[in-house]
């Protein structure tokens, strides 16, 4: 079986983002980029349905700039055969980036797309939904546990009220949370082995996948600044501000 | 004008507290309509009763399908866009795990972007809504031709208030729900205290505390509340507590609607753990600490006598 | 993993190495690691640059700059006093007219792909963690530290051992004290004959400030307040392009006061009259800090052994009087990859060729400028007058002595009166000016801060010195904690930005910096 796994250029996570004074956006500009974390655990736990026999290829596809490229180099490097770049200088949107993958996955046929449950940068948690949907088949989000049994996998689930197992038919499309796995560091030699993989490079247009109108993004502001500071002189003065505020 | 459709999120005949704050978000668009969909299996009366309660909505619509016996985004979504199709100009779920996992398949079913977290209804095709975990916030126009798709950040409103007397209708819908997905089983949390990732209210200790052995004062203060319990980095360096507990920029970073910092200092590093908390209140006999210049209520004292001294005052209050 | 040549660090002397390397001889398989997170990451530096070894190096470059890149333009030298400032002539060596300011971390971002495209392998995310020897004694390449090892030293899920890398030839260019060429400095003697060498910590803030305020090119250096006149130290401020300043300070490690609180030097001279205005109301967006090199010539070690040689700041090519070092840095590394490609990728000879170099020459000429503060600033600025005017040709050459050994006891020394403002200009303290350090460490792996007996700093230390390593790390990684445990030193060791003071001003000598996992440190931005 052959798995699909969706990975993002974002900023790094470490990075402290900059709002640019003229609100038109974050300061990307000289900042490290890196693969978007929970799209690492996806990666990760395409690897283990390898190393269990699951799967006998995982392709690694982004779409994005050029330099995305180095995403889809660290997916080799840690263990993926070959990666496809959807070349696009626009800021990716979900809907878009659902239609490609959808169209990828019908070229491609896996069994299984993997992919995070959301973008760090953007934090929209809707492209495995959207590209389930696109593709007709079922979607497993916030995977903390993933089994492979012949022809569907059971799927357990991280939801507000606990843990959540739903079985889907294959091909599916599964997005990962935090707790799925933890991802395996690079080795060395792998960077090296990866420089022989095949990167194919194509465009939204030449797969023949309409962008989708994107959502204008008209200011960008950092948070309101919280209003701290008042101090109570008792306890007595704690409890009651905290009963007006219907906390207690 | 625009007429709005929520979709109801309930467990257990009770109606879930995201569709409340979805209601009250839908109060901002401008309209003349505002009707929430309930999706059961069979009866359903409670839940709908309770949808029909909340403050501004205009009807209720329950569908009836034995398919949803248990919430499953790829049966449901079928049936919204069927409903979908009946005029609305904005369909909202809350951004429950429930929300997050239908509403994007429904959009992309409808062939449409979707809006995540709205914080703020800036006009009817106009939001505000985070990136970046919250440390940017950004406006987004959405285009006015089409559905808009959403799902309300709940720590951004309060449910709607309950004096509606909306009426409840019967909705056959048709639409054909794929078997592809199914439902096996599930697991609530049954720990005596709630996630600290995940609970509304959480007591926190620090250095302060100065031993492991008088961290029992803390949790006892977050069993009164019904909290869960955390710590800053550095009482998980000195090792009063495991690391699991940490909150902070390298530990757990949350948004509860209640923190109580005890012998914390408050540095810029627990700080980024927990500047999305509706309100912080600090406990520390520093009353130069930098947590006090965050802190919504700042009591400043010896944290020994002012934790039993509140422990005392809740079970009095 | 074999090479012909492996470079330990991808600052401008490791790559400069590489690129030149490649220049000379595209066969040649060069390999760079690095053990930041991505090349550039942990470097800090002012910095205001001589290009000529760039234009050297990369004859296009000015048509294609780095990020952070503006032209020096307007130079200023002030002496501080706690509210005023005097214009003092410039002295010759801070002339920057020509020169670039920068950001180092940016140039050394921008040099990677260059050095990529030419055929070399850069490895952001790998630290060496021991050199390698062959069965009779040479340096045979490094061994990249392992990964996924626990607090304990039990090995975790993600457990990845370390790989060796051997090459023909190792180029050491890890920059100020590094852990691996202080091993290799003693094992070989490297340091026989020469002075020790010396030290200053440097901190540095970008800044995003509000519109109208800076004036994009200017320099400013200052001395005087608020170091005392027995502690050698100095503040700079260069104004870049988009309302960004970068505002630094060093102070000398041969400082004397145990109590001497370095980052609150660095953090009274940003309130200084002169300075805060252009500060209020801005926001910081980097910070850090790094040890700088400073005992130039009489300093440098032997800068070749078998097997191996060193190139920049891990021997020391840093010029005090003009502070810059990364032209001197850069010009080793092209003269190692000359020599190398020269003489079959043997070191043998490079230390020679490097002395009689004009590095070399430009060290010399100004060797005797730094040792003459140790006497205080007074006597500093005429012995550095002296030497400037007669061009470092006077027959003599002070010498220097260990930074950890300059400390007085408590008791034996009176602190000056230090005339300190009432701070309100962030940071705060030192776990904010980390936040913006973005330096992130595994909490659940090894401490990286050895240090040989604890048992010291709650007995001796705390009496003869007062624990100076809880003020002197720009971090706050060592602090003396007392609780219901008793009096302990306590490590927080994920704070640590790398600078390595500690390594260099312990008094007992007792703390050893070693890499910690590959990729942790700061993430320094634009810095």
């Amino acid at each position: 079986m052959k798995v699909m796994v969706c990975v993002k250029r974002v900023v790094d996570y470490n990075v402290r983002i900059q709002v640019k004074p003229d609100e038109s956006g974050v300061v990307t500009e000289g900042v490290k980029m890196s693969m978007n974390p929970f799209d690492e655990i996806a990666v990760e736990e395409a690897l283990r349905l390898k190393e269990a026999g699951k799967v006998d290829e995982i392709v690694a596809v982004t779409i994005g700039p050029q330099q995305a490229q180095e995403q889809l180099r660290t997916a080799l490097a840690m263990g993926a055969d070959r990666a496809i770049l959807v070349q696009s200088d626009e800021a990716v949107q979900p809907l878009t980036a659902a239609r490609v993958f959808a169209e990828l996955a019908r070229k491609e046929e896996p069994g299984v797309v993997l992919m995070g449950k959301q973008a760090i940068d953007d934090d929209q948690g809707q492209t495995g939904q959207m590209t389930a949907a696109l593709w007709q088949r079922p979607q497993a989000t916030f995977a903390s546990k993933v089994e492979i049994e012949g022809e569907s996998a059971k799927v357990t689930r991280e939801i507000d009220a606990g843990l959540e197992t739903i079985e889907v038919d294959l091909p599916a499309v599964i997005t990962t949370d935090l707790r799925l796995n933890e991802p395996r560091y690079v080795k060395l030699p792998d960077i090296m082995k990866a420089k022989k993989k095949t990167i194919d490079n194509t465009t939204v247009d030449d797969l023949g996948v309409e962008a989708a109108k994107p959502l204008k993004l008209t200011r960008t502001a950092p948070p309101p600044a919280r209003q701290g500071g008042k101090k109570v002189e008792s306890v007595q003065e704690l409890v009651s501000e905290l009963k007006n505020k219907g906390l207690i | 004008m625009s007429k709005v459709l929520i979709i109801a999120e309930h467990e257990g005949g009770k109606l879930g507290a995201a569709t409340g704050k979805a209601v009250r978000c839908a109060q901002d668009l401008n309209a003349e309509a505002l009707e929430v969909a309930v999706f059961v299996h069979e009866g359903g009366d409670e839940v709908a009763g309770a949808a029909a309660k909340l403050e501004g909505v205009t009807k209720v619509l329950k569908v009836t399908n034995p398919a949803n016996e248990n919430a499953l985004a790829a049966v449901l979504a079928p049936q919204v866009v069927s409903l979908a199709q009946d005029g609305y100009t904005h369909v909202l779920v809350g951004n429950s795990t429930f929300g997050k996992d239908l509403m994007p398949r429904v959009a992309a079913l409808l062939g449409v972007p979707q809006v995540s977290d709205v914080m703020k209804v800036e006009s009817e095709y106009v939001f505000a809504r985070p990136i970046y975990a919250g440390n940017a916030i950004t406006t987004v126009e959405a285009p006015d031709d089409q559905v808009l798709c959403a799902t309300v950040r709940g720590a951004s409103y309060p449910a709607a208030g309950e004096g509606g007397s909306a009426e409840v209708e019967d909705r056959q819908v048709d639409a054909e729900v794929p078997g592809h997905t199914r439902f096996v089983g599930r697991e609530v949390h049954k720990s005596d205290r709630p996630d600290l990732a995940t609970a509304p209210k959480v007591v926190s200790g620090g250095r302060g505390v100065g031993s492991e052995e008088n961290f029992k004062l803390i949790y006892s203060l977050a069993d009164k509340f019904g909290a869960a319990v955390g710590a800053s980095r550095a009482a998980v360096d000195a090792g009063y507590v495991p690391n699991d507990m940490q909150v902070g920029q390298t530990g757990k970073i949350i948004a509860p609607e209640l923190y109580i910092a005890i012998g914390i200092s408050g540095a810029i590093q627990h700080w980024a753990g927990i500047k999305d908390a509706g309100t912080i209140v600090a406990i520390n006999k520093d009353e130069e600490a930098p947590i006090f210049e965050v802190a919504d209520l700042g009591l400043v004292g010896d944290l020994f006598e002012a934790v039993p001294e509140l422990e005392k005052a809740l079970d009095q209050a | 993993m074999e090479y012909d040549v492996v470079i330990v660090g991808a600052g401008p002397a490791g790559l400069a190495t590489a690129i030149r390397l490649k220049q000379l001889n595209a066969e040649t398989e060069v390999c760079v690691i690095e053990k930041a997170s991505e090349v550039g990451a942990q470097i800090l530096a002012g910095a205001v640059i001589e290009p000529e070894p760039l234009d050297d190096l990369l004859p296009g470059w000015r048509d294609n700059p780095p990020n952070m890149c503006v032209p020096a333009g307007k130079d200023e030298f002030l002496f501080l006093s706690k509210s005023g400032a005097s214009r003092m002539p410039l002295p010759p060596q801070m002339h920057n007219r020509g020169n670039f300011i920068v950001s180092l971390g940016a140039v050394c971002k921008w040099l990677a792909p260059q050095a990529e495209e030419l055929g070399v392998e850069i490895y952001p995310g790998f630290a060496a963690a021991d050199t390698l020897f062959d069965d009779d004694g040479n340096v045979a390449g490094v061994r990249i530290g392992d990964m996924g090892v626990a607090k304990d030293g039990s090995e975790k899920s993600g457990y990845t051992p370390g790989v060796d890398i051997r090459a023909e030839v190792t180029v050491f260019a890890e920059g100020c004290r590094g852990s691996l060429t202080k091993q290799l400095i003693r094992r070989y003697q490297l340091d026989e004959g020469k002075s020790p060498q010396t030290y200053g910590i440097g901190f540095k803030e970008l800044w995003q400030v509000p519109e109208g305020r800076t004036e994009t090119g200017r320099v400013t250096h200052t001395i005087g307040w608020p170091v005392d006149r027995r502690t050698y130290g100095g503040g700079f401020v260069y104004h870049y392009d988009g309302n960004r300043v970068a505002v630094g300070y060093v102070v000398g490690l041969d400082y004397a006061d145990s109590n001497l609180f370095p980052f609150e030097l660095f953090q009274q001279f940003k309130h200084h009259p002169q300075i805060k205005p252009l500060l209020e109301g801005g926001k910081i967006l980097s910070s850090g800090a790094r040890a700088i090199v400073e005992g130039g010539w009489q300093a440098m070690p032997t800068m070749e052994m078998p097997g191996a040689l060193m190139v920049g700041d891990c021997g020391g090519t840093l010029n005090v009087p003009k502070i810059k070092g990364t032209h001197t840095a850069m010009r080793s590394g092209m003269i190692a990859a000359e020599h190398l490609a020269g003489n079959e990728l043997s070191p043998k000879g490079y230390d020679a060729k490097l002395r009689t170099s004009a590095v070399g020459r430009e060290l010399y000429q100004v060797r005797n400028i730094r040792p003459g503060f140790h006497k205080g600033l007074w006597r500093g600025l005429i012995n550095a007058a002296v030497e400037t005017v007669t061009g470092g040709r006077l027959p003599r050459t002070l010498e220097t002595s260990a930074d950890w050994s300059s400390l007085h006891k408590v008791g034996e020394y009176q602190p000056p009166e230090r005339e300190f403002y009432q701070r309100d200009l962030p940071p705060k303290d030192r776990l904010q000016s980390v936040y913006f350090a973005a330096t992130e460490h595994d909490e659940d792996q090894p401490v990286h801060l050895k240090v040989a007996d604890t048992d010291i700093c709650v007995s001796r230390c705390r009496e003869e010195y007062n624990n100076p390593c809880t003020r002197f790390c720009p971090a706050n990684v060592y602090e003396m904690v007392e609780d219901e445990q008793g009096l302990r030193l306590q490590i927080n060791a994920a704070n640590c930005v790398h600078c390595k003071t500690c390594d260099i001003k312990d008094p007992y000598e007792i703390i050893t910096w070693v890499t910690p996992e590959g990729g942790s440190g700061p993430n320094y931005q634009n810095l």
